[in-house]
């Protein structure tokens, strides 16, 4: 098909040929960057926490008795608490966590790779494992060991030796491991912390274990083999996926049976903690494609709208052009090209603009770069819009009678 | 003359029902999001304290010893205990807080009712004069209680609605194990949006349940909540007076936004005191912002939120160049009946004024199903489990804003194909008829 006359003929509209290659171009940019943006949204929620997600349950307790502040009564009291828990029928582990991950507050501590340096390499959140932390989490162990019995102290005790105070090893997820030591195994290596110029030794690495909140400070968890008891804390239950409702319940109850003061802040399955987590972020994914949606329709609804009006205004053409031999689908076609090459030009201009928003979210909401493939998605999505809004003005083009040409001369 | 135009206007929807619906849906698809976006970061980034936000200033010190200084970087955010009781104790401001947000369990006074864990905030006693928060019975605590340690609180009116019925309970007690503190005063409603004294707390979360003097709860140790930053090893107690933590906010209220000056001299006369002293290691580096400053300073409103703004102009963008395209094919569509009006005498001026009042009206259908949809967006955004997502009400102003928009806009999409119209020539349209 020639699409000389096309274009000689859209030289002739050139305004409203101008607004919907705007509007196609606009709608483009906008449709790249929320695909996204949603793209964004959706690999944050599926981030992987490392833990035994589907097994797990959380309580977070304490007992009125505990608000003393007495170190003994507070580590007593918390045992009982664990001991309890432990013996609740379809628990088989049981384990006290200062945080846990997509928990919200979290606690956090510079890493140095020498005693005496200036700026800190890394900033990573803190785990204290009391004990059982790394079988009732569910960690994956990629190398070194677990921590030996001897290894734990209180968190108490530790507190009070002021600045001689040493941690005989560390546990790192393979984040922190590849960002302090690139290229090398982790195991064996110091690292500096909570002891100040005090090395502490790498034992392990685990695959995952997730930050319980993002202060922008990369994805590094350390697990210290340190007992902290207090009230606040979480008792994290596992069990088989299908009994985690019934099992939460029966814990409750035997805490209830064991302490008339106590204080239930939080109860929940881990994978409720984890959606309460991601709301905000899943109603944005929302929000995302409810615009896109509207966008596409705002757009479609315009191109059927100057289509007409084209179809209209051209009525006594098209006869002309039928009277002298053209098919019903030669003029169906000339319809579709034509939409077709407005489309190529807004997609191409739009593809420019979505990159240069881009840049601007990039500067301001830390977002990366566009990844390229999401271009060829907004181009096809845009092309097959165009053809579908613009088929009903064509097909009543095509429908006009060669008779046309002769009437109303 | 305007209301035959106005009469024309709506002869010619009637007569191209379908396109007219087209344009007045896409304007309230585009201001209807617009709408909604706005008055959710109206409401987030409105000034909480309007009457006197410019004389309430924020204070930083930087305490932090040399390691991982640099040049020119904020100093921490929040205060020490024990610069701020330092400088609260000095009075150089009209009025002077030191606050901190925290958690305490009330008992209940009867036998197997569940105790209960609300949110406390500790504050010495020029914080109710200071944030005018208003009291509906009783008074905040006085400076000799706070000196005195005493065990009174405030409380807010849904914790008294909540225990004593509503009723004035000033005198009575609030068991807060193990001890009891003498109610002294009762909040009315009060809620700042954002809680803009402590933006380490849930930013646009409910007012606290419980206030009490600062240093009743360090004697007390109660509970603290929000962001504790520790440099050096504090000896088991961050919220110790000696602690190398910052925990604290501290506020001031000064005559006037002229006495800044004044005040920051006075901060960095401070610094370089305790640097003297041995107590401050680094060059001095005092902050001084006042309430609108610090919510900019501190980015409060969420990002999300910002980007939501953005998302929804470039929506209304497109819906615009939607509706000029429209108008457009609209007004050209009329060009004979334009060509014979220009034929009997109006002139171009006057085919303008008539097309524009045909975009206007256009425009004021479109805010009108606009507002509508704002509503109903406004709607959804309180059902998201945001702090902030009950707070999205439309106001009188934002209402306004809806109709000034829509016609500002609908007009703007006018003026091209307006434009187009009057050049429409009546010899041609006349002679094809």
């Amino acid at each position: 098909m020639d699409i000389r006359p096309i274009l000689s003929t859209l030289m002739r509209h050139k305004i409203a040929s101008l607004l919907i290659v705007l509007e196609i171009a606009l709608t483009c940019a906008i449709v790249c960057n929320a695909l996204f943006l949603i793209g964004d949204r959706l690999d944050r929620m599926n981030k992987p926490s490392g833990i035994a997600e589907t097994e797990l349950v959380r309580i977070q307790a304490a007992s009125l008795r505990q608000l003393s502040g007495n170190d003994d009564l507070n580590k007593s009291v918390s045992r009982e608490y664990l001991d309890t828990l432990r013996k609740v029928p379809g628990v088989t582990h049981a384990a006290i966590a200062n945080q846990l991950p997509f928990g919200g507050s979290s606690n956090n501590s510079s890493v140095n790779l020498s005693p005496s340096q200036q700026h800190s390499t890394l900033n990573a959140t803190v785990y204290l494992d009391e004990g059982s932390l790394l079988e009732t989490f569910g960690l994956r162990l990629l190398s070194g060991r677990k921590f030996s019995a001897d290894e734990y102290q209180d968190l108490a005790v530790l507190e009070k030796t002021g600045n001689e105070g040493t941690i005989p090893g560390v546990i790192i997820n393979r984040a922190m491991a590849e960002k302090l030591f690139p290229g090398q195994n982790a195991v064996g290596k110091p690292i500096y912390s909570w002891t100040g110029d005090k090395p502490i030794p790498v034992v392990g690495v685990v695959e995952e274990l997730a930050r319980p909140n993002n202060p922008g400070e990369g994805p590094y968890s350390m697990i210290f083999p340190i007992r902290e008891y207090g009230p606040g804390l979480h008792f994290m239950l596992r069990t088989d996926p299908a009994r985690r409702a019934e099992v939460l319940e029966a814990a409750i109850d035997a805490l209830k049976k064991l302490d008339p003061n106590l204080l239930v802040v939080n109860q929940d399955l881990f994978t409720d903690v984890r959606a309460r987590y991601f709301e905000a972020d899943r109603s944005m994914a929302w929000m995302l494609v409810v615009v896109i949606v509207l966008l596409l329709l705002v757009t479609a609804l315009g191109i059927v709208g100057l289509a007409s009006f084209w179809v209209q205004q051209r009525t006594k053409q098209i006869g002309v052009r039928r009277a002298l031999g053209a098919t019903r689908g030669q003029i169906l076609r000339y319809f579709q090209v034509e939409n077709f090459l407005l489309a190529t030009v807004g997609i191409v201009l739009g593809m420019l603009l979505a990159y240069s928003i881009n840049q601007l979210l990039m500067g301001k909401y830390e977002l990366p770069r566009l990844p390229l493939h999401y271009l060829p998605i907004g181009a096809i999505a845009l092309w097959l819009l165009g053809q579908l809004a613009v088929f009903g003005p064509a097909r009543r083009a095509a429908a006009v009678p060669p008779a046309v040409a002769t009437r109303s001369v | 003359m305007f209301s035959y135009y106005f009469n024309l206007a709506l002869r010619s929807f009637r007569r191209n029902k379908v396109l007219t619906a087209l344009m007045v849906l896409a304007i309230a698809l585009g201001i209807g999001a617009s709408m909604t976006t706005l008055t959710v970061f109206h409401v987030l980034s409105g000034d909480p304290i309007p009457q006197k936000s410019d004389r309430l200033f924020y204070v930083q010190l930087d305490p932090e010893p040399m390691r991982g200084f640099r040049a020119g970087q904020e100093p921490q955010t929040q205060m020490t205990r024990f610069d701020s009781e330092a400088l609260l104790a000095q009075k150089r401001g009209v009025r002077q807080t030191m606050t901190a947000g925290g958690n305490v369990v009330i008992t209940p006074d009867k036998p197997g009712a569940n105790p209960q864990l609300v949110d406390a905030r500790y504050a010495s006693s020029d914080f109710f004069p200071m944030f005018d928060v208003p009291l509906r019975y009783g008074r905040g605590w006085t400076a000799a209680e706070d000196a005195a340690n005493a065990r009174v609180v405030v409380i807010s009116k849904e914790l008294n609605d909540s225990q004593f019925g509503g009723a004035d309970s000033t005198g009575k007690i609030l068991h807060i194990a193990p001890n009891d503190f003498r109610i002294v005063g009762v909040l009315d409603t009060w809620r700042l949006v954002p809680r803009f004294y402590d933006l380490y707390n849930d930013n646009y979360g409910l007012t606290e349940s419980v206030f009490m003097p600062f240093s009743t709860s360090r004697e007390l140790e109660l509970g603290t909540q929000g962001n504790t930053n520790c440099w050096d090893d504090s000896g088991g107690d961050s919220r110790s007076l000696n602690a190398p933590c910052a925990w604290v906010q501290y506020w001031v209220e000064l005559e006037s936004p002229a006495k800044a000056g004044d005040y920051k001299r006075y901060l960095e006369n401070y610094s370089g005191q305790q640097r003297a002293a041995g107590r401050f290691l680094r060059p001095t580096n005092a902050r001084l912002r006042n309430v609108m400053e610090l919510l900019e300073f501190n980015r409060i409103v969420p990002g999300d939120v910002r980007l939501q703004l953005w998302l929804a102009f470039g929506f209304l963008l497109v819906c615009l160049v939607n509706t000029v395209g429209l108008l457009l094919a609209k007004f050209l569509r009329r060009s004979g009946e334009i060509g014979v009006r220009r034929a009997l005498g109006a002139s171009r001026t006057e085919i303008f004024k008539q097309c524009l009042v045909e975009a206007g009206t256009v425009g004021l259908a479109g805010g009108l199903l606009g507002l509508l949809l704002a509503l109903l967006g406004l709607w959804a955004v309180r059902q998201q489990p945001a702090s902030y997502a009950s707070l999205a009400h439309l106001d009188a102003s934002m209402l306004l804003l809806t109709f000034a928009l829509a016609l500002l806009a609908s007009l703007l999409a006018g003026l091209l194909p307006a434009w187009r119209a009057m050049q429409v020539t009546p010899a041609i349209q006349l002679k094809s008829q």
